[in-house]
């Protein structure tokens, strides 16, 4: 390895150019889906455009093609977030607050939920959703993902709420607050950028997600992006190439600026900081 | 994949907290009041998650089917699907398949590419520092379908790589249907790399400089600083982010589905993706479902292995 040389400038060096090395490997794939999108003539290859062009953004921009799926992402990933935030805040709290013989083994088992392979579990999900009648059914759609997403969330939120001092809260129940009134107004103020950070968290995912809604939904007209995406470019043969890089574009910008408002705004992606930090 | 996974940190923030609330008096009335709060949690997790994996394992004992016969008068068949796919050879590649991809793209590459990363960057300059990091994480926080178009359209005969390759002189081979295996875990490790690599740089980032030093003024080289010091020092970090990558990688779907379709043939198909063509393109709902709850063992155990390692503090 590099780091036998003695010299620190030389291995200064060495250690930028295999970074820059590794930079570029990373970088390809990406650049290719920037550079695609603007030219008119793109194919798999990235090369630039003949001319600087915005027409596969003008073609894909258009209600059918973009607006409704991304719409129904947003609905999707936002009743997901909601659901989840809310479920996992009212069962965090009496998680963090007493001391309940049912903490531990509901603990484990959340814990035990964030490692589950959610892939694996689609064919018997389907299952039950054939049962339950709930197949091409969008709220069934979110009730899923919220669950899905619900271990970590409920772990997530624990140790938010953990790291709330209970002094206030003492105060409030010799005042007689109840528990919901005392959570309500006392606790759920205090920790608004732990669950800022869950919401993101759950909403990133929610909208990234493709294999879910591809096996739940069967109606094109509810199809989010990322199955629309995969439906109109990925099946056929006569595939336009610029445009799916500009739509795959337009359907990452949500998540691309949710990811750095977090790391940058509520430092929750303490994350991207690790990655600065030297 | 963007996962992020409860870390020791955050476990470490529970130690020391008072156990607040009024005194807990053993009153049936005031028990259920404060259970009450976890039941909305309780049923979601019941009906959508514990549901479907016991359905899971007494689905894989029966003959359901979506259509014909079968799907009218469902009948306990016992291990026949389980003999069934074990006498598929389909089977024991895709098991095998699922090994390499499991090997090839977390065990090794991720964590040797991330590990490698962050101990380059800590020795890097400032920019170089931020312009890999961020490739790296925005190939990770990409939504899995772009990430996945990108790399097919990297790793395609047309595609950039073969670009490079035959201005380099040599003529590609048409990487997803000669090399799919190489392909599909090379987009991984490209996809999924930033996670590790983040673990990682967290890790170092806690690694104290005056032990560094002081080997170093001993004569350590710098081989036997990484191998005796720092790798020993981050062990914990190490174990626990094989464990999550394992996890993470073994329910990729996404990423191979788009580029390969899991072929040619079943070249590329692991467990995932061979209990998706099983159930839904040729409608052996037992085979896939049996297929499902393997996953889901093996997801398990690997969860309770990866729990009793970390052993979090969940009180």
């Amino acid at each position: 390895m590099a780091m036998t040389s003695p010299s620190r400038r030389h291995l200064r060096w060495t250690s930028n150019s295999i970074l820059a090395l590794i930079a570029v490997c990373f970088a390809l794939p990406l650049l290719w889906l920037l550079v695609a999108s603007f030219d008119d003539h793109a194919n798999l290859t990235l090369k630039l455009p003949g001319h600087f062009s915005l027409a596969n953004y003008q073609a894909v921009l258009t209600p059918s093609l973009a607006y409704v799926p991304l719409w129904n992402s947003m609905m999707i990933s936002l009743g997901c977030a909601i659901i989840t935030v809310a479920v996992a805040v009212l069962a965090a709290y009496p998680l963090s607050r007493y001391r309940m013989r049912l903490n531990r083994p509901f603990l484990y088992g959340v814990l035990f939920g964030t490692c589950l392979p959610i892939t694996a579990m689609m064919v018997p999900v389907y299952s039950l959703f054939v049962g339950l009648n709930l197949i091409d059914s969008e709220p069934g759609v979110v009730l899923f993902m919220a669950a899905a997403s619900l271990p970590m969330a409920i772990w997530m939120m624990k140790n938010f709420m953990d790291s709330v001092p209970i002094v206030l809260e003492e105060a409030a129940w010799s005042d007689g607050a109840s528990m919901m009134s005392t959570l309500w107004h006392v606790v759920v103020p205090l920790m608004r950028p732990g669950i800022a950070v869950v919401f993101v968290f759950v909403f990133v995912q929610a909208w990234g997600n493709f294999f879910v809604p591809f096996i739940l939904l069967l109606s094109p007209e509810k199809f989010p992006a990322a199955v629309s995406i995969f439906a109109f470019f990925g099946q056929y043969g006569s595939v336009m190439y610029g445009q799916l890089a500009a739509f795959s574009l337009v359907y990452s910008v949500p998540v691309l600026a949710l990811y750095v408002f977090t790391s940058r705004v509520l430092g929750g992606g303490s994350a991207l900081a690790g990655a600065v930090k030297g | 994949m963007a996962t992020a996974l409860p870390t020791t940190a955050l476990s470490n923030r529970m130690r020391g907290k008072g156990q607040g609330g009024p005194r807990p008096r053993r009153h049936p009335l005031r028990a259920a009041g404060r259970t009450a709060p976890l039941v909305p949690a309780m049923i979601l997790l019941a009906v959508f998650l514990v549901g479907p994996v016991l359905a899971s394992f007494y689905g894989s004992f029966t003959n359901s089917a979506l259509t014909g016969a079968a799907a009218q008068q469902t009948q306990f068949v016992g291990f026949a699907n389980y003999a069934q796919l074990f006498r598929t050879p389909d089977f024991f590649k895709s098991v095998l398949l699922t090994v390499i991809f499991l090997l090839g793209s977390a065990v090794i590459g991720q964590n040797v590419l991330g590990l490698v990363l962050s101990l380059l960057m800590a020795r890097g300059d400032r920019v170089m520092r931020s312009i890999v990091g961020t490739f790296v994480v925005t190939a990770w926080v990409l939504p899995e379908i772009v990430a996945a178009f990108a790399a097919y359209a990297f790793f395609h005969a047309d595609g950039t790589l073969n670009e490079i390759l035959g201005a380099a002189g040599i003529h590609g081979p048409n990487g997803l249907y000669s090399l799919p295996m190489v392909a599909v875990i090379l987009a991984n490790i490209w996809r999924g790399t930033a996670f590790s690599m983040l673990v990682y740089s967290a890790a170092l980032a806690d690694v104290p400089d005056d032990v560094q030093e002081s080997a170093e003024m001993d004569g350590a080289g710098g081989a036997q600083r990484l191998f005796f010091i720092t790798l020993p020092l981050i062990r914990r970090s190490i174990s626990t982010n094989l464990m999550l990558t394992t996890l993470q990688t073994l329910s990729v779907f996404t990423l191979i589905f788009v580029m390969t379709g899991g072929g040619p043939g079943t070249d590329s198909s692991t467990l995932p993706i061979l209990a998706y063509q099983q159930a839904f393109k040729f409608s052996q709902l037992g085979l896939g479902t049996a297929i499902a709850t393997i996953l889901l063992v093996v997801g398990a155990v690997f969860s309770v292995i990866y729990l009793r390692a970390l052993k979090p503090e969940v009180d």
